[in-house]
């Protein structure tokens, strides 16, 4: 089943003054049940605009979305999913445990399942031992975590977090990435967004990438970096002068360190050329391996590539 | 059930907040303060107190109602404690109604404990006992419950000084509409005359809930003026509400 469908969603803030922004332009996308997906782009991208449409605080200009095959304008979807805003902020004059227990009457969950579900969320972001703190002495890291709780009180089938992983220390941000990860094993969909790289690689099934309100790429990880496997590093055991300066000719970059040689090679065919010179000689190849792309420089990549189009 | 934790929550708010037990304590000193302006006989006495109470009622209601009504949706909107609670499964107009409830419920509490007040501070002095301040009483809280509806209907587009502003503006002119009917008769103009009308009809008639005179100096009202006035308060109040949820509604946050 697909968890949500977005169709040529488009969102423009008309502006007093000045010309209007356009924010969303034309989105679509699905994402599918069950998968985590990582909605990335840079500062301004439209990342907010896009999530604040789906959980209703925002109307859309024009398009259309789903939320488990229901559309975003009813209510009904907003039962089953869980949200988390960019930079949350609760009522201060609550403790966490009398906010989760507002929450949950939103949804009329009935007063004991709510004890129980309450205690289980405060065991699963560690907040036990301030449950009944005034939330105005929380840090942002506690605000982030008593964020993510609300948005799961309901047992949502998909949750939508916009920056999860922002205002957390390492700690935090391993925490939340494996209450994210477990979430999938529960089956539920994940949806959210960041800037942070290296979480997305690690966590995400499929990415997309939005840049000025437009969706640039979407799709697994493997595949978006596949595409762009620049160099290959070659590891080579000890190996005479007359073939290293053959092979040298041939790298983008060759170094000899502790008997062994270490060679940069920038394409697919190259590597041919030198497996086959090594063949003649007595060497051995201790290592080929494929250089990916790291995301990040993938995706500045696409930034800078963009940016020059737009200034063309 | 949604409307009333909404509004269960916003009373909460309130009765945690310490500008209300500011304004509450000021309220009861200034009603107990009636005291030393010891007039020269029994029932003059008598008559200073009920007046000064009503007064008072009416005066710290009307803060109250404006103070913490033109934040109400400001204040949500502006640390965006919203966004939390509009992606929930709750209707707009529930939202809406349930913070206007709230605040009713906190004014009705104030107004209930200025009333145990009044009757102990003129059960302590004159001995008496006076059902029919009930009566004033409650058209004081049916012009509260007009106020607080005009404060939540401009908070729902402007900032809390805007519609503290204007709230309090329509508060002086309301108390004076019947005068601009006057005034028209006296100009014998025909457009004054259906401009002013036009403004009689769109602004809140306040002096239909003013029965304070009457019932400091016990002169007897109409029950036809009574049903009258309590039919105009509720349904003033329910239009400035669906006005709210149709702005409300439209909001992006
Ligand atoms: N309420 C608003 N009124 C006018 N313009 C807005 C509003 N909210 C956002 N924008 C503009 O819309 C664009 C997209 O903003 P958005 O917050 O969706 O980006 P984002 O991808 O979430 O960025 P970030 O990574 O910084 O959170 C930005 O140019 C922003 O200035
Ligand atoms: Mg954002």
């Amino acid at each position: 089943m697909i968890s949500v469908k977005i169709e040529e969603l488009t969102k423009i803030y008309k502006r007093l003054f000045g010309k209007a922004l356009k924010a969303v332009d034309h989105l679509t996308l699905s994402i599918e049940e069950g998968e985590i997906f990582g909605f990335l782009g840079p500062n301004g991208a439209g990342k907010t605009t896009t999530l604040k449409m789906l959980t209703g605080l925002l109307y859309p200009t024009s398009g259309k979305a789903w939320i488990l095959e229901k559309e975003i304008k009813e209510i009904e979807p907003k039962k089953k999913i869980g949200f988390l805003p960019e930079h949350p902020s609760f009522y201060q004059h609550l403790s966490a445990r009398e906010l989760l227990h507002f929450y949950g009457a939103i949804f009329g969950i009935e007063n004991g399942k709510r004890k129980k579900k309450i205690e289980s969320l405060f065991a699963l972001v560690g907040l036990e031992d301030v449950a009944d703190q005034r939330i105005h002495s929380y840090s942002k890291g506690m605000i982030q975590r008593i964020g993510i709780a609300q948005s799961l009180i309901n047992d949502p089938e998909l949750v939508i977090l916009d920056e999860p992983l922002s205002g957390l220390d390492p700690i935090g941000r391993k925490d939340v990435k494996d209450i994210l990860l477990s979430l999938r094993e529960e089956g539920k969909t994940v949806f959210f967004s960041t800037h942070i790289l290296p979480d997305v690689e690690k966590i995400c099934d499929r990415v997309g990438i939005l840049i000025d309100g437009k969706l640039v790429k979407v799709g697994s990880l493997n595949e978006l970096l596949k595409e762009e496997i620049k160099t290959i590093d070659i590891t080579l055991s000890e190996i005479d002068e007359q073939i290293l300066s053959e092979v040298r000719s041939l790298s983008a970059e060759c170094i000899v360190k502790d008997r062994k040689v270490f060679l940069t090679i920038d394409s697919t065919k190259k590597v041919e050329q030198i497996q086959r010179v090594i063949c003649r000689s007595n060497c051995r190849i201790i290592s080929i391996i494929p250089q990916l792309k790291t995301l990040e420089e993938y995706f500045s990549h696409l930034v800078t590539h963009k940016d020059n189009k737009n200034r063309k | 059930m949604k409307v009333v934790t909404i509004a269960l929550n916003t009373y909460r708010e309130s009765i945690r907040d310490k500008v209300l037990y500011g304004l509450v304590l000021f309220s009861i000193i200034f009603i107990g303060a009636s005291r030393i302006l010891k007039p020269l006989t029994i029932g003059e006495e008598l008559k200073v107190t009920k007046d000064m109470g009503l007064a008072s009622i009416s005066f710290f209601g009307l803060l109250i109602a404006v103070f913490i009504g033109t934040r109400l949706l400001y204040e949500e909107i502006e640390k965006k404690t919203i966004y939390t609670i509009i992606s929930k499964p709750l209707k707009r107009w529930q939202f809406l109604l349930g913070k206007y409830i709230g605040l009713l419920l906190v004014i009705l509490t104030v107004v209930i404990i200025m009333t145990l007040w009044i009757y102990l501070v003129l059960w302590l002095t004159t001995r008496t006992f006076d059902v029919t301040l009930l009566l004033g009483i409650f058209y004081i809280f049916l012009e509260l419950m007009v106020i607080t509806a005009i404060s939540l209907f401009f908070s729902t587009f402007s900032t809390p000084i805007m519609s503290g502003l204007i709230t309090f503006m329509l508060y002086f002119t309301g108390h004076l509409t019947r005068d601009i009917l006057i005034f028209a008769e006296l100009t014998k103009s025909r457009i004054v005359t259906i401009i002013s009308h036009i403004i009689y009809f769109i602004l809140p008639n306040l002096s239909n809930f003013n029965i304070k005179g009457e019932i400091v100096h016990k002169v007897p009202l109409e029950t036809a003026f009574l049903l009258y006035s309590l039919s105009y308060g509720i349904l003033y109040t329910i239009f400035l509400l669906l006005l709210s949820v149709i702005i409300f509604q439209k909001r992006d946050f």
